[in-house]
């Protein structure tokens, strides 16, 4: 009976949607303020519906009912309730129910903070998103149905994916989808401008906070799953190019030169058509990505062939949204004009070649992602692009940008003066120069590589500082204090994310240099020395979880003759799927990690251990963290706030407390 | 300087920034495409000599052996018409095991013993790597009289 209610609810959810998308737009393009007045009702009930399908879905998993096929395939009555609930978006189905919920709060989050807005903006910003819900609904109902039956029903579920059973899990898809589908906002932000053929600063304002807590979301999910997969795959690497990863890191390439490109628009009225070009591309990628991890055409090209309605479905539907959104671009991109001008020394064009840069990046990726997949299925043979080729490109397209993230924000906006900017950074570069000098000498090798990432990371901290003082030199107000109150958190937030970036390439830099592994055979009361830390073998011992039975391997970590930590990595065979589990112990530290992974027995009781020593690895998230509370600094400033004419919660309240 | 000048200075600065970006990528997109060959292909001796590789099929039941100290493991990777040895140095990952589909990258030496730098791992016990499926099927395609239960484990 549940499941019946939930995909009544998607049925329904499915008319709301094309109501919302038909009538607003309908009725701001005629002027007729009741259609558009449906906008906010129309988006708020599908919400509402959605949420109940949802929960309908949830209550299936939570109540093991094996009679839906979609709780037999991904869950087992065995499994811990939280991960019964999360295995919610543990499947196909379920996780394109996440992506509609996700759509769906926001657009609700946007007819709550939408207020101060005119009323035909919202019913065309509202009617896109409508549209692209439409889609999504069509597409479960008829050819990834979550709510699909089992007769008769399976005794007991076949158990969720052992790897997926992590807490990281748990929040990365719906993190990650925060992310992808916030890009939504921006993108019907775009739409709605070409369609009304108007776009000017206040566009940008009402648009650039969306865009950056969208952003936030983003980076925050990709860098969880970079972390999970640190930790839960138990080969100790942060970042694979797995085509997985790389579908969600192009879409941050294009949201990070949006959110950029932005900034000119709101400050200077100038990139105009490129603004809206990304934030069409930006959310495009989203939904390339959405669909490569989630068709399965990524990970198998015959998933095409075993369910033809789910690929064509996704074709047609990217080919309308993408399509289309270029097409009215292109038709309606000179009504929005470009903007300003500027000088070919100032910040307009060095954001511009930032922006050039980073869609070079994405660009590059989305070629090692999508060659591949042409070229098979054009039946012309099977390759792939390596991991290498990602690292050949991205050092010398990323280091010119990360050296622009340096001089960008103390220049002035449409003309800056060369010699003025260098007499101003002189001190970033000499600190800069120093520290990717003496930074690998005493880390003990000098490469040319490692001296280049250190360098531009110190060049980025020290030219933030520089801007930093300089704006406050510059500010009004009495006192420093007073000062650095006055100056608005945007600012701030910029500065920190820039610095995140640094931390970010250090953590990089650092463990790509100097990071060390081995793999040993080892039997009880041997001892392996990595990295100036002696590690001890003392053998494995029986253990039982829930729902899996392990070994787990005791390994005191000694330095000096001094025990500092006892790991105990754990190998896992979960009792369902039989799938066994590399279940690594990590000694967490500021400046390295120590990791040890139990692989596999040989012998009565020998094993073979892998240990890595990772110096600064936590800085690569570290980093990202900083770029997301930058991010969040930024989306919670205060003139955001105020062009609402009441006083109202900032957009990030409304993105989180649901 | 001329608004004129300026945005042509603009415009091909630009263009000259996507050209070395474009070289760029593209040479370094040759340097490092991995070809995918099945074990047919390979014992027919048509693979690059001296170049990194990627096959596929399936771990030959009862072939995987460990060497002495432990850590060098050798086994076979059939695609049911032909079989090749492969040799790998180190921790195999979870989801190896005799029967199931395989896919290790590395190259052939002059004894035509692939020596593997890398074997992948893939996330679910199901789930076939798609380059180890299509060899399989290519061998049976050509060479009918394969059993039939090698493929079935194709779809998730």
């Amino acid at each position: 009976m549940i499941p019946e209610l939930g995909q009544f609810a998607l049925v329904l959810a499915l008319c709301l949607a094309l109501v919302q998308c038909v009538l607003p737009i309908a009725g701001a393009a005629r002027g007729n303020a009741a259609w558009m007045a449906v906008a906010r009702p129309a988006a708020q009930g599908q919400f509402v519906f959605v949420a109940i399908a949802f929960g309908c879905l949830a209550w299936s998993f939570a109540n093991n009912d094996f009679s839906v096929l979609n709780v037999a395939t991904n869950s087992n009555s065995f499994l811990p309730l939280h991960y019964r609930i999360a295995a919610t978006w543990g499947s196909h189905e379920g996780s394109m129910l996440l992506w509609v919920l996700v759509l769906t709060i926001w657009t609700v989050a946007v007819t709550v903070f939408s207020r101060h807005l005119p009323a035909d903006v919202v019913a065309r910003v509202l009617g896109v998103m409508g549209f692209v819900s439409v889609g999504f609904l069509a597409f479960m109902l008829f050819t990834s149905n979550p709510f699909d039956r089992l007769l008769p029903p399976a005794p007991d579920g076949h158990d969720l994916n052992p790897l997926l059973q992590d807490p990281g899990m748990v929040f990365h898809p719906p993190l990650l989808y925060m992310g992808y589908v916030g890009f939504s906002v921006a993108f019907a932000f775009a739409i709605a401008a070409l369609l009304a053929g108007r776009l000017d600063a206040t566009w940008a304002r009402w648009s650039r906070p969306w865009t950056t807590v969208a952003w936030v979301f983003l980076t925050l999910g990709i860098t969880l799953g970079s972390f999970w997969a640190y930790y839960e795959l138990g080969w100790g690497g942060w970042w694979f190019w797995d085509p997985v990863e790389k579908a969600s890191f192009m879409p941050w390439l294009v949201g990070t030169a949006l959110i950029h490109s932005l900034a000119v628009t709101e400050k200077r009225g100038g990139f105009k058509a490129w603004t809206v070009l990304l934030a069409i591309l930006a959310f495009s990628l989203s939904l390339l990505g959405t669909f490569l991890v989630r068709s399965g055409v990524l990970t198998s090209v015959h998933a095409f062939a075993t369910d033809p309605r789910r690929g064509i479905f996704i074709l047609a539907f990217l080919a309308v949204v993408i399509g289309g959104a270029l097409a009215l671009f292109a038709w309606r991109a000179q009504r929005v004009g470009t903007g300003g001008r500027f000088e070919l020394v100032s910040r307009e064009s060095l954001l511009l070649t930032n922006n050039v840069l980073l869609l070079a990046a994405a660009g590059s990726v989305m070629l090692g992602t999508l060659y591949p997949l042409a070229l098979d299925a054009l039946g012309l043979g099977k390759l792939s692009v390596g991991p290498p080729y990602f690292e050949a490109v991205f050092v010398p397209l990323l280091a010119p940008a990360l050296f622009l993230m340096g001089v960008g924000p103390i220049a002035r906006w449409k003309r800056a003066e060369i010699p003025e900017l260098a007499a101003r950074l002189r001190w970033a570069l000499g600190v800069s120069i120093v520290a990717a000098i003496v930074v690998p000498l005493v880390m003990g090798r000098f490469s040319a590589l490692t001296a280049l990432g250190i360098g531009l990371a110190a060049w980025i901290i020290a030219s933030a500082a520089i801007t930093l003082a300089d704006r406050v030199k510059h500010a009004g107000g009495a006192g420093i204090a007073n000062r650095l109150r006055g100056t608005p958190r945007a600012f701030y937030g910029m500065l920190l994310a820039h610095a995140g970036i640094a931390v970010f390439v250090i953590g990089v830099t650092l463990v790509k240099t100097y990071e060390a592994e081995k793999d040993v055979r080892m039997a009880p009361g041997d001892t392996m020395e990595l990295g100036g830390y002696v590690f001890r073998f003392d053998g494995v011992k029986d253990v039982k979880g829930p729902n899996y039975i392990a070994v787990r391997a005791a390994i005191p970590v000694m330095r000096e003759g001094r025990t500092i930590v006892m790991l105990y990595p754990e190998r896992r065979v979960y009792r369902v799927q039989e799938s066994p589990m590399t279940e690594a112990a990590i000694d967490y530290g500021m400046f390295r990690h120590l990791y040890v992974a139990l692989s596999e027995a040989v012998g009565p009781d020998a094993w073979i251990v892998r240990v890595h020593y990772k110096p600064f690895v936590g800085w690569i998230w570290g980093g990202c963290l900083l770029m997301a509370l930058g991010g969040l600094l930024a989306a919670t400033d205060r003139r955001y706030r105020a062009t609402a004419r009441e006083p109202q919660p900032s957009p990030y309240a409304a993105a989180t407390s649901r | 300087m001329k608004p004129r000048t300026k945005r042509i200075a603009i415009v091909a600065g630009g263009l000259a920034a996507l050209a070395v970006a474009a070289g760029l990528v593209l040479t370094a997109f040759q340097q490092n495409l991995v070809f995918f060959f099945t074990p047919s292909q390979v014992a027919a001796k048509e693979v690059p000599q001296g170049k990194t590789f990627r096959i596929g099929g399936m771990v030959e039941k009862g072939s995987v052996a460990r060497q002495a100290d432990g850590l060098t493991v050798r086994f076979m990777v059939t695609d049911t018409a032909k079989s090749i040895p492969v040799v790998y140095h180190g921790a195999l990952p979870d989801l190896f095991r005799e029967g199931k589909g395989v896919v290790a990258q590395g190259r052939v030496g002059t004894d035509g013993v692939f020596m593997a730098s890398e074997v992948l791992a893939k996330h679910d016990e199901n789930y076939m790597p798609p380059e180890a499926a299509d060899a399989v099927k290519r061998a049976q395609e050509t060479n009918r009289k394969a059993t039939q239960t090698v493929v079935g484990g194709e779809r998730r």
